[in-house]
């Protein structure tokens, strides 16, 4: 662990369960996420890959920036005690909960030409009906449009439930294996948040075909954060980012 | 437009050999041979032809030039990081890697490389950014992203705005990655008059803001120019 958490002054958050739903894998969704709500992800099946990008609903030119995300907590795994920043120095989301210890922020979506590559059969509607398969990348940009925005808004994307580590010469590995059926993870929203996902495989996925892998979705309420809140503590990144965050309610 | 309260002791290089101006107002002006000094705190925008080759030299050292590519014939397609991060299976870029579009497509190659690594995962600093890395008083000091957008709004012609301002490359930058995760921001390998050089695959702009920063050790403190050169033959 890289986050200096003190389990004496920092308490983990929850959340209070309003909602549930499913996505399957190979789908995409969007949703306008409130201020002090809560979205928990938790894999259906094993291996689940989960691609996430966010927008400020009130300015969608303010997006998801995973490169001041990373370098604000001098990290290159996302987990529980992070957050997620905006470009605008500001933590759209922080993640309260966490069963897997990293997500992988590096590695971008799956896309078209990643199919014969892969050996993968690409199975059109018309073959498959909604067992199809698209791209991570399509399916980013079927929810984008949906408000207006197109590809010149495309923000570098977060994998969720992936690992994809460095080795000592800085060469990629995708992790086979690091998500089990049942692990979870829970973002806390610290604004309003524009949250646009999908579940298709991730890129470097070494799967014979493209697996179908779906993620139960449980929408709630995030008890209010105080000052002994691990993500707040766990960085003074954190803290200063939480004070813009400040400074932009004071407009109500 | 360098609002630096540091005056650097470096002389003036000579990269700029007449009164030229640094950026064309449109692209198709500019000439095909192009030497400029791009001082820390300025920013370049130019156009790279296909089959062009375009150095970068770190005139001073230890500086950093974050770069942003974009397709001349769509500006909706530019750079994107996780792309050539995944495509290459590495995090660093150095000579051979191919830096891919948000299509999937390569813009350019690197061919040479004198440095050794540089860095596509730390992003450029922001006057916001810099609030949360630094201190919520260094708000007002000038950064990278201040740069970008000062140049789009200058240069229309390059049809860009905020919406297409993406992951960049920091060429000259060193931010190891470790086996566990970390993510660390070391003092440069770069040294005075270490360059990296690559060749257009595609007609390709370019966006350089070279790096203001007063606030990271990386430069220590002293932000210094960089020479830009586009030209016809290859220079390694
Ligand atoms: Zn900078």
């Amino acid at each position: 662990m890289n986050i200096p958490l003190d389990a004496a002054t920092t308490a983990r958050a929850s959340f209070t369960a309003k909602y549930q739903t499913h996505l399957p894998g190979g789908h995409h969704w969007s949703m306008r996420m409130p201020r002090g709500s809560a979205l928990k992800l938790t894999a259906r099946e094993a291996n689940a890959n989960v691609g996430l990008v966010m927008y400020n609903p009130l300015d969608l030119l303010e997006r998801l920036n995973l490169p001041d995300t990373l370098k604000g907590q001098h990290t290159f795994r996302l987990t529980e005690g992070h957050c997620l920043y905006s470009d605008m120095g500001r933590i759209f989301a922080s993640i309260i909960q966490d069963d897997l210890g990293w997500h992988d922020s590096a590695s971008g979506n799956l896309m078209e030409q990643h199919f014969a590559a892969k050996g993968w059969h690409k199975k059109a509607y018309q073959q498959a009906f909604n067992d199809f398969t698209p791209s991570g990348h399509d399916s980013l940009l079927i929810e984008m449009a949906k408000y207006g925005l197109s590809e010149r808004d495309l923000c570098a994307n977060l994998n969720l439930f992936s690992r994809v580590r460095a080795d000592e010469d800085a060469n990629l590995h995708y992790v086979a294996d690091h998500c089990a059926a049942g692990d979870s993870v829970t973002l806390r929203f610290e604004m309003d948040t524009l949250v646009m996902l999908h579940t298709c495989p991730h890129p470097l996925d070494p799967a014979e075909e493209y697996p179908l892998r779906g993620v139960d979705m449980t929408f709630g309420t995030a008890t209010p954060m105080d000052e002994h809140d691990a993500c707040y503590l766990s960085r003074p990144e954190n803290a200063r980012a939480y004070a813009n965050n400040q400074l932009y309610h004071l407009a109500g | 437009m360098c609002t630096s309260t540091l005056e650097h002791p470096h002389a003036h290089t000579p990269a700029t050999t007449d009164d030229a101006p640094l950026s064309y107002a449109d692209p198709a002006q500019q000439p095909r041979e192009l030497e400029r000094t791009v001082e820390a705190g300025d920013h370049f925008i130019g156009l790279v032809r296909a089959g062009q080759h375009l150095r970068i030299t770190d005139l001073h050292g230890n500086q950093a030039a974050d770069t942003l590519f974009f397709s001349a014939d769509d500006t909706a397609e530019r750079y994107s990081a996780m792309d050539t991060v995944r495509e290459q299976g590495k995090v660093y870029l150095t000579t051979g890697t191919v830096l891919y579009s948000t299509r999937g497509r390569a813009l350019l190659t690197i061919t040479g490389d004198t440095c050794g690594r540089h860095d596509t995962l730390g992003g450029a600093c922001s006057s916001e950014s810099n609030t949360v890395r630094y201190d919520l008083e260094k708000r007002h000091m000038h950064s990278c992203r201040d740069n970008w957008m000062l140049a789009i709004a200058r240069y229309p012609k390059y049809d860009l705005t905020k919406r297409d301002i993406g992951h960049n490359i920091n060429f000259f930058m060193n931010v190891p990655v470790t086996a566990d995760g970390g993510l660390s921001f070391e003092d440069g390998l770069s040294a005075p008059g270490k360059y990296v050089e690559m060749v257009a695959e595609r007609d390709v702009y370019v966006l350089l803001s070279n790096c203001p920063q007063l606030n990271n050790p990386c430069n220590g403190y002293d932000p210094t120019p960089v020479a830009i050169r586009i030209s016809d033959s290859p220079l390694s």
